[in-house]
């Protein structure tokens, strides 16, 4: 009997990091550190999605990501087509299936979609047959962000292992925070999650997270904090009307890093609220990789986009187990 | 027209029946029960190995007519009534418009004569337009039929309304079906509060929105002595207020649904939007509540809440799929897989809470296999496993929560008053 190879990687989509294993997501920062390497080449650009059609569909507005998707899969030499909401005919009532049956209909290969609504994604991989990336969907999972944090701080660190992450802000409304913790978790870093207790969703201890509402106690052994862009004008106002009473007693400033480790990494997954959620002098100070972040992020969605093209479909697995 | 059952196990609580007997069938109405009838008749069904029921009465059923025909009709909704062994069915009045007023109630009464398949019973909403200000004329919806009231889906917030409610419906003798919901404790949710909302990243509904209001409306019935009914129970916390209540003679009946017993929100991580439902699929622990609360008789009724909705409804984002599984095909097998094979209820207790007590809970002669009572009856090969896929649901809609399971009990024949309504061909 010859052994059975197991392919590599087996998911048609990336929905979320809470269905990956650590393999998988070991896989991913592995392959981001190689491609890594070729963004500070003077010839930018490697063969390998030659050919290949990633169309961005955004159904919320966003320079960032959708920016980051495109540099990444212009790197890898694909073509790029944006879709945006407003140019869209979304607005003239195609579900977000018949959308993506479009799309598939066009001979795109990867659909990288943002929406406000959790798990749409999950429903797009369901009814289409090329492959989805998640770009963020309501409060859910983003997990390209949380990979890109995860890869930063791997890299500043060597490893991801017995690392103290805090993540502080609005952790009930924020998709980049669940994405953090299943993926940190997976990889036995000590996650506590940082917030008013109006802002702290049902049940995260479960995860395995601790849970503090006291800013100083999230940042006392933190080798890295993660903060989370405060959504004033959306859904973190809810739970938490004002703005400056948040920066009084949850803000990041100079005067709480004092009392954190001398090297603390400081996050964040942009854009910034200066005087929201992070002081200036810590946004631009010597913790911050915010701007590496950025520029990590790429390596990271040229993975995930690489590696999603790569599955054949004799090796997709159902796609999650439940 | 003569009818004879043979041989089949005949279950009937209300007479104490459970062995093989024969039954005779004349016209409309049960004439014999007994261990041997000679069989004389137009027509005999061999019952061999077969259970036979009272047809069961669903008391909670969106029939959608008037209004939203194209989720289902009487004519479609009964017929895959019929289809699970169900021969009456009680509508609900959230239709377009509403089942608010006498002339609304004369129209359906037409449609349902012309079209039904099974016996319709008509609950009237108990506020105009189901707005929960302005109670609807009830002495004269009583008149036209209507045996029961309710606001389902929406719950009455003002105290004072739903007390007045109450003592006109006790006046006139008609049952009040409570939507027992606050709307400001559920948060506009989607699924119920906890572990499982935060990972799926949307909001929860808690399970206080049900339970406080449950309170209250058991309260305001103790109060006035009204005769009220509890829809829906899907928390344990409900199940405790309404055990308290009967032990201190409160007159309250109360039902689950068949997905509160079976499903659990962990079903729903998936985001199928066929699962999406009001009151949300709650945890393992409730799960484990409703079936003691079946098993301890505290909850009194089985009804499956059938609420079809179109594909376009369902097959979009889950914040925006509307609420509800279709369940009148499904209901008893699942009850069947459930509830008798795992030892919770006997097929004698079944019977009861599918059948015998919303008869009585709604006031109507039916429930029983009595000689002299309609013969409305359902027979089951209870062991014959299938298979539940989309396609083959009579239901105008398919949005079911129970697609992809095998469930155990098939509905061989249903009979309503006399007649073969349904009769599966294998």
């Amino acid at each position: 009997m010859s052994k059975k190879k197991r392919a590599l990687w087996v998911h048609k989509d990336l929905l979320g990091l809470e269905y990956l294993s650590k393999e998988d997501i070991e896989l991913l920062l592995d392959t981001a550190s190689s491609f890594r390497e070729i963004l500070d080449r003077k010839i930018k650009k490697v063969p390998a999605l030659r050919g290949k059609t990633v169309v961005n569909l955004f159904y919320e507005p966003s320079t960032r990501t959708r920016v980051s998707f495109e540099v990444a899969a212009k790197r890898l030499s694909a073509d790029v087509i944006n879709i945006a909401v407003e140019s869209s005919s979304v607005k003239k009532g195609e579900t977000l299936n018949d959308t993506g049956k479009n799309i598939e209909a066009l001979k795109a290969d990867i659909i990288v979609v943002r929406h406000n609504c959790s798990g749409a994604a999950n429903m797009l991989g369901r009814n289409v047959n090329i492959s989805v990336i998640n770009a963020g969907d309501g409060w859910h999972e983003h997990p390209t962000q949380a990979l890109l944090d995860m890869f930063t701080l791997r890299k500043k660190l060597g490893k991801l292992e017995g690392l103290n992450v805090s993540i502080v802000g609005d952790i009930a409304h924020s998709r980049v925070a669940r994405s953090n913790i299943w993926g940190l978790t997976k990889f036995g870093a000590n996650v506590t999650v940082c917030a008013p207790k109006m802002l702290i969703p049902p049940g995260i201890e479960k995860t395995g997270v601790k849970v503090t509402d006291n800013i100083d106690e999230a940042l006392k052994e933190a080798d890295a904090i993660n903060v989370l862009r405060m959504q004033f004008e959306r859904d973190s106002m809810e739970a938490f009307p004002s703005q400056l009473e948040y920066f009084k007693n949850f803000g990041i400033t100079e005067d709480r890093l004092k009392k954190a480790k001398k090297d603390i990494i400081v996050m964040h997954p942009g854009p910034i609220n200066r005087g929201v959620e992070i002081s200036s002098g810590v946004a631009d100070g010597q913790n911050s990789v915010i701007l590496e972040q950025v520029t990590n992020g790429i390596a990271v969605r040229m993975a995930v986009l690489f590696w999603v093209s790569q599955v054949r479909d004799k090796d997709i697995k159902n796609e999650i187990g439940y | 027209m003569k009818l004879v059952i043979k041989n089949g196990h005949v279950v009937d609580p209300a007479n104490k029946i459970d062995e093989v007997m024969d039954i005779l069938v004349e016209g409309e109405k049960i004439s014999k029960v007994a261990k041997v009838i000679d069989p004389k008749a137009e027509t005999v069904i061999d019952a061999s190995g077969k259970i036979i029921i009272p047809g069961i009465i669903d008391m909670h059923v969106h029939l959608r007519e008037p209004g939203r025909e194209d989720k289902e009709t009487i004519a479609s909704g009964t017929k895959a009534a019929a289809i699970g062994g169900i021969t009456s069915v009680l509508a609900m009045p959230n239709t377009l418009p509403s089942l608010d007023s006498i002339e609304i109630i004369k129209a359906l009464k037409e449609i349902i004569k012309n079209t039904a398949n099974v016996d319709v019973f008509i609950c009237g909403a108990i506020t105009i337009g189901r707005a929960g200000r302005e109670l609807v004329n009830i002495a004269g919806l009583k008149k036209e039929g209507v045996i029961a009231i309710s606001d389902d889906g929406a719950s009455i917030d003002r105290g004072e309304i739903m007390l007045k409610a109450l003592e006109k419906a006790k006046k006139e003798k008609v049952l009040v079906i409570c939507h027992s919901e606050d709307k400001s404790l559920s948060n506009n949710g989607m699924v119920n509060l906890g572990f499982t909302s935060t990972r799926l990243g949307l909001r929860g509904i808690s399970k206080e929105s049900e339970y406080k209001r449950v309170s209250r409306d058991i309260k305001l019935a103790e109060e006035t002595g009204a005769d009220i009914h509890i829809a829906h129970v899907s928390t344990s916390e409900s199940v405790e207020i309404i055990r308290k209540a009967k032990k201190i003679g409160v007159k309250v009946t109360c039902e689950t649904a068949p997905h509160y017993f079976t499903l659990n929100e962990e079903d729903l991580l998936d985001y199928n939007t066929n699962m999406k439902i009001n009151p949300p699929l709650r945890s393992k622990e409730d799960i484990a509540a409703i079936k003691q609360g079946l098993e301890d008789g505290t909850i009194d009724i089985i009804a499956s809440d059938h609420a079809p909705h179109t594909e376009n409804e369902k097959d979009i984002e889950f914040d925006h799929a509307e609420f509800g599984t279709t369940g009148l095909e499904t209901e008893l097998s699942v009850s069947i897989t459930e509830l008798i094979v795992s030892g919770i209820l006997t097929w004698s207790e079944l019977v009861k809470k599918i059948s015998l007590n919303p008869a009585k809970a709604l006031g109507i002669d039916k429930g029983t296999l009595a000689a002299g009572k309609d013969a409305d009856i359902a027979i089951i090969s209870p062991d014959k496993e299938w298979l539940v896929k989309k396609q083959d649901f009579v239901s105008r809609s398919k949005n079911s929560a129970f697609i992809g399971r095998k469930l155990k009990g098939v509905v061989e024949y249903t009979i309503r008053k006399g007649n073969v309504v349904y009769k599966n061909t294998p």
